[in-house]
């Protein structure tokens, strides 16, 4: 098929519009993508227009992410804002056996409609598709990871003091503030001194004036997109908020690390060995030490309460589930769930797009697994979709709180 | 309403308000936690209006009196924000009030109006409600009962006297009411339709809220419909064999979770009197977030226009009184309506009648007829007959009606009456959404709503009836409505919630109403027809059916479509119109309708029967006519209906899964252990390997029980998923039919891959077929890694396949042995292969020398299960096709060029089978689906691609655990209407 490419002169001339996953990293993210050239634009409008336009141009029973993604693409193309002839769209690709790996045929077959000039990239670490104007070279890929972690870090303390500050408004002026340094050390280059940063960042989030009231811990796991997109779920991490939680979100560089784990696990499994799987397990290990580093920082502070370490989200997976199964986010939901509940987070909201065929299995399919071996868990699973209305939503996650508060009584 | 006062007055008081979906109840507790006032409203969906109201009621009999107070329910959440008051979850306000009154009870089960919930208090306590998408609750039966045109207690009185009951699907209302509509058509038993009704609704609770634990000991029964409908008790009683002592329903039922509110109200620390109360709900206002589209028409000269322009396409009328001559008739037989209409010679309209037929059109017709008869001049004769709609045949064979002819093309032959050069036609009756597409004076693709969005048209009434409306009124209001809130496109389920939600937030009855119309329209535009654009659909439009009437559901579509359309005055007749067109166009001169003198003796009668032609044990609906003469519905081929036809086509349907079942003959002399093989997912792919396998290393093989109803039933308590698939969820009684044959072991490897067959970018199984055994494992307690082995396996990697089965099965057999059996395996399954592929060869052959059209009926290889398809295959050759399916074929293509990514080896399977159709002048496609297979979200709008744009039609059946062959029928029936243009 003959679609628009994204090519080299196209580097100057275009705008990539990105959407929207996780407020805090993609603004990391596009900064760095900016030194390398590329000129991209996050798309951060929740009008009810999305919505609507991607009702018109995906098919209503594709799942909710690749609605609301091509409709936010499709309202900013609309928009008038940017110019058709000099506007790219970037999405990602993940290659596995669940239908996100359509997602870029679904958005191209509306583009080709619509604005046949407007080229759509892939970002894949598969291989899958290539265009010659965009290469994720080595040291922007290092870079990238390096906008990950800093983007955990500033989520977690974010999430950790954003409930307890005295002074509305710190905590969030504290990310800012971070950000925008981060930025400035990606261009100077010395952003590599990561546990330096993350010790001024702990110290500097630390000081933040905090009440010492002690509140629910609400894990929220699920679908990548629908679990931190706040278009998706309905602002989740905002009602927690209002209720009186504090909202954990598990790490995005846990993703990431799934990804380079299945690779070697399938190796492992099936008796294979290629460059691949030499590669990611490489990968794998560099990623992990990076993540233990953080989890080190974090617990030498003692003032905060640090992420799972990724080694033991598989140790729990191995007790419920198969690594096997490794479509969507796969065993990883079932161990997310696991070890939340093994660190006393026993309140859980499972967020899916209605329909989900990998969370039927890992999710729903498992909890029953969760619940026998942790009999205080306390899990929600809540469907997305277009029509599915935020009272029905919020009535269940109330119930889910009301036996939180029942359980914090005891 | 009921109030309830003791006469005891203390200081110490405390109020619980429960605002659900449809009712308000309050309940006054003393210090000692009794209760002293209790009262129970429905609201109208005027939720403020009617808490302020029994608020007012409590100040008339606690004058100055303070209470600290809590709301809970559904409704609550909103108002109890907005009024800055304490709020309680309503399943932990009935877990409070349980423990207090009843704490040795195990388990709760609360029906209320949107909701269903169960609590399980002993053994882990754990609380639950029903997913966004699940009916089976108070709106479910009251819609029901609308649907039989009684009230919800006549239909609890019906129930009781059910002889029999039939399966009815309870996930949402709008499936129910396509299994319910055929029955009704079909001339079943309304009482056992009642009772079917209810037991449906115990199904969703045990399968869908307790998902995989069992309800026992003793039970509590809350909520308004288990209080007052007895019909419903005691299916609940029997389903769940609890007797006397374990069934509890308290008699306070209705106002229960209001107690357990004014429970959780003891604890609040702030009082309020309740002037005060009835000032901060009167005074409450929720931030008005509501979506809304600008009004229909901005001033009332528009809508005279609007009026004015559409009475423009009407037909001239005759008076049958006076009229001689010849005359034709037509019947529409509908879903919910009945119409029927008498042209003159002239195209001139002498007679119309149009009645919601109340689930029997056999009635309606007969009481029509005979006041026609009475009435007209004597010099009028009928010259003509014809009947189309799903009561078609039952009224053909009763009243002796001349033609049938298919809906969809009845109403081409309509709207071509007003609009000569009309390229497109969109219908959108009671419960189902017509549309289709005119080329070259034929129609050339049909578009008809799947079981999940029908309904569209008929579900405006239920919400008239819940907000006090009747339903002219209800539209006429949204005509001129300022702000119509935006309701979105869905189903019914979630429209109640986003009315409820549009309700909350301030929208009057008349922005619902407008907004409802929008949702329609939206409905139809993008879920049924998938257009982007107006010009997707043509010039020259024509809409019909009796929701189009509805002006402001009309002006809704122009608004959409951005151009004007053509709604002839008869909007609502066109069927039956098109019918008597065609009546007069094949009419003989005479016609052999039922006359007078044998009108005035007709009577019939209905019974019920099981049809022992062949395994699917068909239930049969057999209506006698006094006059003599039988007809039979319900059965899915020729043999039902006591015909034995002479040669039907072998059907490679029943090929392929005899075949699959021939796998378990020829079993090992004195074999070593037994292995137990589901029949299910992708063994339907596999089983020659595997059955070939174990019988060389000397097992004895055992295959689970052919799927019927039951084996849904059997593993219904251990699905955790009420959204998954049915092949998915039959999978669970194939476990359980297995672990009765004793079977030693149960194997079902779990399988990312499938065999690549090079014609794809990847070959994955779907996430459901790779990976459901261990969800087996996870939720059935009867499983243990002993008996259950589910190791994961890559066929195309097979020295790692012998690896581990060697690890499994190193007791029974060298790692040699297993090594060598493995390629027998193989070699079966290749055998198995080639054999289906020249069985298909024979079968075309045969087909094109009787001169029969051919049609590949594509799915997944799980498809040929008789309980997943129904009988469809049946069905599709009974009106004289050939069938055959997906991987028969798809060998002889390449795969065409797609635009998606094509990773799954049995959708692959049907691109190229698409691709080969394509090349033959007499093959035709129909694509099976699976309710809620999201792959198939993908795979669908490809297949139609590569099948139109080769001048192919496009039929897609969506199939689930409903029985619903009608609407099947339609669809399939015009496409052969439409292959023979």
């Amino acid at each position: 098929m003959a679609y628009a490419e994204f090519t080299v002169p196209m580097r100057k001339t275009h705008t990539i519009l990105v959407p929207n996953m996780l407020p805090i990293h993609f603004k990391l993210l596009i900064k760095i993508f900016g030194q390398y050239g590329y000129n991209m634009k996050l798309l951060e409008s929740t009008s009810r227009t999305v919505v609507e336009e991607g009702l018109k141009n995906v098919h209503n029973d594709t799942c909710y992410p690749a609605l609301l993604v091509v409709g936010q693409f499709m309202e900013a193309l609309k928009s008038g804002e940017y110019d058709p002839d000099k506007t790219a769209l970037l999405i990602t690709q993940t290659g596995g056996g669940c239908r996100a790996s359509n997602y870029i045929h679904i958005l191209r077959r509306c583009t080709e409609q619509n604005f046949p000039q407007v080229p759509v990239i892939s970002l894949n670490f598969a291989g899958l598709e290539k265009s010659k104007g965009f290469k994720l070279t080595i040291p922007l890929m290092l870079k990238l990871v390096y906008g990950v972690l800093y983007g955990d870090m500033l989520m977690l303390l974010h999430n950790q003091c954003r409930p307890y500050e005295i002074n509305e408004g710190d905590s969030k002026r504290t990310v800012d503030k971070w950000a925008e340094r981060i930025s400035k050390l990606f261009e100077s280059g010395s952003y590599r001194n990561t546990k330096h940063i993350y010790r001024e960042m702990i110290e500097d989030f630390a000081s933040i004036p905090k009440s010492q009231k002690k509140k629910i811990r609400v894990g929220i796991i699920g679908e990548i997109y629908v679990k931190y997109s706040p278009l998706a779920n309905n602002q989740l991490e905002e009602f927690l908020l209002s209720e009186g939680c504090e909202p954990v979100v598990p790490m995005l560089l846990d993703f990431i690390l799934y990804c380079a784990a299945n690779t070697d696990v399938s190796g492992k499994l099936y008796q294979y060995r290629n460059i691949k799987t030499a590669a990611f397990r490489i990968g794998y290990k560099y990623l992990h030490k990076k993540q233990l580093e953080m989890i080190c920082c974090i617990e030498e502070s003692g003032q905060f309460i640090p992420p799972h370490d990724f080694d033991d989200l598989r140790k729990a997976a191995d007790k419920y589930i198969s690594q096997g199964v490794c479509m969507g986010e796969g065993w990883m939901i079932t161990a997310e769930m696991a070890v939340l509940a093994e660190h006393g987070t026993e309140n859980i909201i499972c967020t899916q797009p209605f329909g989900c065929l990998p969370n039927h299995i890992v999710a729903k399919g498992m909890s029953r697994a969760i619940k026998n071996a942790y009999p205080n868990a306390n899990i929600v699973a809540i469907d997305y979709d277009p029509g599915a209305t935020r009272v029905n939503q919020e009535n269940r996650i109330k119930l889910m709180l009301a036996n939180a508060k029942a359980a914090a009584m005891k | 309403m009921s109030i309830y006062k003791a006469n005891l007055h203390r200081s110490e008081l405390a109020l619980g308000i429960d605002v659900g979906s449809t009712t308000v109840k309050t309940v006054i507790l003393d210090k000692n936690n009794q209760v002293v006032y209790s009262n129970y409203q429905r609201h109208f969906s005027k939720v403020k209006e009617a808490v302020a109201a029994q608020l007012e009621q409590i100040a008339g009999v606690y004058p100055g009196e303070t209470f600290p107070v809590c709301i809970t329910g559904s409704a609550g959440l909103g108002l109890a924000n907005a009024a800055h008051l304490p709020f309680v979850q309503e399943v932990h306000a009935a877990f409070v009030a349980v423990s207090k009154r009843y704490p040795d009870a195990d388990a709760v089960i609360e029906l209320g109006g949107e909701d269903a919930k169960i609590i399980f208090l002993t053994g882990g306590t754990e609380q639950r409600m029903n997913g966004s998408c699940a009916g089976g609750t108070g709106a479910f039966i009251d819609q029901m009962a609308t649907l039989l045109n009684v009230t919800a207690d006549q239909l609890d009185e019906m129930a009781l006297r059910a002889e029999k009951t039939y399966p009815i699907a309870s996930r949402c209302g709008v499936f129910a009411k396509s299994d319910i509509q055929p029955l009704l058509n079909q001339g079943a038993r309304r009482e056992d339709v009642a009772a079917s009704i209810f037991q449906a609704v115990v199904d969703q609770t045990v399968s869908g809220l307790a998902q995989g634990r069992k309800i026992e000991g003793k039970v509590l029964f809350l909520g308004g419909p288990l209080s007052f409908l007895k019909g419903l008790r005691s299916s609940f009683v029997e389903t769940l064999h609890l007797d006397a002592g374990h069934a509890v329903f308290p008699e306070d039922g209705r106002t229960f979770v209001a107690y357990g509110c004014a429970l959780s109200a003891m604890k609040q620390k702030e009082a309020h009197k309740i002037e005060e109360l009835i000032d901060k709900i009167s005074n409450a206002s929720a931030d008005s977030a509501v979506a809304s589209d600008p009004p229909l028409f901005s001033y009332p000269e528009e809508y005279e226009q609007f009026k004015a322009r559409h009475a423009s396409h009407d037909v001239k009328r005759e008076d049958f009184h006076t009229y001689s001559g010849k005359a034709y008739l037509g019947i529409d037989a509908g879903s919910t309506t009945t119409k029927m209409v008498v042209l003159s010679e002239n195209d001139t309209l002498l007679y119309e009648y149009y009645t919601s037929n109340k689930g029997q059109p056999l009635d309606c017709i007969t009481e029509a007829l005979g006041n026609f008869y009475k009435e007209k001049s004597p010099e009028l004769t009928i010259a003509g007959s014809a009947v189309t709609g799903y009561g078609e045949e039952l009224l053909k064979a009763g009243l002796g009606i001349d033609h049938g002819i298919v809906e969809t093309v009845a109403h081409f032959k309509a709207a071509a009456f007003f609009c000569p050069d009309v390229d497109f036609i969109m219908d959108i009756g009671g419960q189902d959404i017509k549309c289709f597409k005119i080329k070259n004076g034929a129609i050339d693709s049909i578009m008809l709503n799947e079981a999940c969005s029908s309904g569209c048209g008929s579900f405006i009434q239920p919400f008239a009836m819940a907000l006090g409306y009747d339903i002219a009124e209800f539209a006429n209001a949204g005509l001129f409505a300022e702000h119509p809130v935006d309701l979105g496109s869905r189903c019914t389920v979630f429209m109640n919630s986003s009315v409820k939600q549009a309700q909350k937030d301030g929208a009057t009855v008349a922005d619902i109403s407008a907004g409802l119309s929008g949702s329609i329209i939206k409905n139809a535009v993008y879920k049924v027809i998938r257009a982007n654009s107006p010009d997707d659909l043509g010039t020259h439009i024509v809409v019909q059916g009796g929701t189009f009437l509805n002006d402001a559901v009309l002006r809704c579509f122009e608004r959409e479509m951005k151009r004007d359309v053509i709604r002839p005055a008869i909007s609502g007749l066109m069927g039956a119109f098109g019918a008597a067109l065609y009546a007069k166009e094949k009419s003989s001169g005479e016609s052999s309708i039922i006359d007078l003198k044998a009108l005035k003796e007709f009577s019939y009668t209905s019974q019920t029967a099981q049809c022992k032609g062949c395994t699917a044990h068909c239930s049969l609906n057999i209506i006698r006519f006094a006059g003599g003469g039988k007809f039979i519905s319900g059965n899915r081929c020729e043999r039902g209906a006591g015909v034995n036809p002479k040669s039907i086509l072998p059907n490679l349907y029943d090929i392929k899964y005899d075949t699959i079942l021939s796998y378990s003959a020829h079993q090992p002399f004195s074999p070593i252990a037994t292995v137990g093989l589901p029949m299910s997912l992708h063994y339907y792919d596999q089983m020659p390997l595997w059955a070939t396998f174990f019988k060389e290393l000397g097992f004895e093989v055992k295959l689970s029980e052919t799927s019927t109803r039951e084996t849904y039933y059997k593993g219904q308590s251990t699905i955790p998923s009420d959204t998954v698939c049915y092949p998915a969820k039959l999978t669970h009684g194939h476990i359980e039919s297995l672990l009765e044959q004793n079977v030693d072991f149960i194997f079902y490897p779990c399988m990312s891959y499938t065999l690549d067959e090079g014609e794809s970018d990847n070959h994955f199984n779907c996430p459901v077929v790779a990976y459901y055994p261990e969800l087996l494992m996870a939720n059935n307690e009867k499983l243990s890694v002993k008996n259950f082995l589910y190791p994961f396996l890559d066929l195309n990697r097979k020295k790692h396949v012998v690896h581990v089965l060697h690890q499994y099965f190193s007791a029974y057999a060298s790692k040699k042995a297993i090594a060598a059996a493995l390629e027998k395996g193989f070699a079966a399954l290749e055998e198995y292969r080639s054999k289906i592929s020249s069985k298909a060869q024979d079968i075309i052959s045969k087909a094109r020398s009787e001169g029969k059209p051919i049609i590949v009926l594509a799915g997944r290889p799980y498809h040929i299960d008789p309980e997943i398809n129904h009988g469809i295959h049946k069905l599709i050759a009974s009106l004289g096709m050939a069938v055959i399916t997906e991987d028969s074929v798809a060998a002889l293509a390449h795969t065409p060029k797609l635009k998606s990514l094509n990773q799954w080896v049995y959708h692959s399977r049907m691109y190229r089978a698409a691709e080969y159709v394509a090349s033959q002048p007499d093959m035709q496609m129909i694509q099976l689906v699976s309710f809620g297979c999201g792959i198939d979200a993908i795979t669908t709008d490809e297949i139609r691609r590569i099948l139109e744009e080769n001048g192919k039609l496009y039929t897609q059946l969506k199939i689930d655990e409903i029985n619903n062959l009608g609407a099947a029928k339609i669809r399939l029936r015009s496409l052969l209407a439409a292959m023979q243009a």
